[in-house]
């Protein structure tokens, strides 16, 4: 990823956080969600993870903002009225986001920063012959093209239904019960 | 090119600015989404270090593979929160945490 894309998406990203942050209307925090999540899915693609980085614009700034603002229209909330903030809390957080963020310079002072290493299709296809044939195939024409492209959701479906199968009927059912937990929480009481 | 001390970088400071979110704001909403900017800047985390550390010349899937769950629990959670949040909001008429104090000794 060129350096100026990084610094475009990252920025992007940060001050979406930021406005969440700052921002006294719950809709408008909401919508700056957004922003911050459409720059880190920029990052993401930049990092060559493409169905990751669309996974996140479809179910973050997609499906899970629509039900943020979907719960603020139903409560009717309005532009918070502004508090007298109270002096303890307001220091003991922004003591802790202080240590974190020294702690934070600290532990990347120490570790040694590398470039992206370039990625080498012809061993990822030699790996994936036995494996997959498709896979190796499609490897081997983006390194016969001399494209740094890759079949991403062949690798992550691969993985996904070979090794990980099981994870991912646990979490089939861990949504199952989440959907019927909601319904059970939403009923109204019997009173 | 960035390289691996950026992304960690802009991760880093994604989380404090989601930590100080939840620690500072009193609307449980917003705290709610502020939870989900430092599931996000983990997820960041992941996919950088994914990257950075080739397997056979291709990505690390595995760390991808962790990310596609935490997103999917992330889904259910946030499912899971704002009922209660809707449930809370229907006995107490409030979403501000200072207003929340019954159980306060």
């Amino acid at each position: 990823m060129p350096l100026p894309l990084f610094w475009f998406f990252a920025v992007l990203m940060l001050a979406g956080g930021l406005a969440v942050v700052i921002l006294r209307n719950p809709v408008a925090a909401a919508l700056a969600m957004v922003t911050s999540f459409v720059g880190l899915a920029g990052l993401f693609i930049g990092l060559n993870a493409y169905l990751v980085g669309i996974i996140q614009i479809l179910v973050y700034a997609g499906a899970i903002m629509v039900l943020f603002i979907f719960i603020i229209m139903l409560l009717d909330l309005e532009t918070e009225e502004r508090r007298a903030p109270k002096a303890v809390p307001i220091v003991g957080g922004l003591g802790i986001v202080l240590a974190f963020t020294i702690q934070l310079i600290g532990v990347l002072g120490n570790t040694p920063s590398s470039e992206p290493p370039p990625l080498d299709l012809e061993a990822g296809a030699a790996h994936y012959a036995e494996i997959s044939p498709g896979i190796s195939k499609k490897l081997e024409a983006a390194h016969e093209a001399g494209e740094e492209r890759i079949p991403d959701v062949n690798l992550v479906g691969q993985l996904m239904f070979t090794q990980y199968n099981l994870p991912l009927q646990i979490i089939g059912v861990l949504l199952l019960v989440a959907t019927v937990g909601v319904v059970v929480l939403s009923k109204r009481q019997p009173t | 090119m960035a390289g691996l001390h950026s992304y960690l970088l802009v991760s880093g400071l994604l989380f404090v600015i989601g930590l100080s979110g939840v620690v500072l704001r009193r609307n449980i909403i917003v705290m709610f989404m502020c939870l989900e900017l430092m599931l996000s800047a983990a997820n960041l985390t992941l996919i950088a270090f994914s990257r950075f550390n080739l397997v056979d010349g291709l990505p690390d899937y595995h760390g991808q593979m962790l990310v596609f769950f935490v997103i999917t629990v992330a889904a259910a959670e946030v499912a899971v929160g704002l009922a209660i949040i809707v449930a809370l909001y229907r006995s107490r008429q409030t979403i501000q945490t200072d207003d929340l104090n019954s159980m306060r000794g």
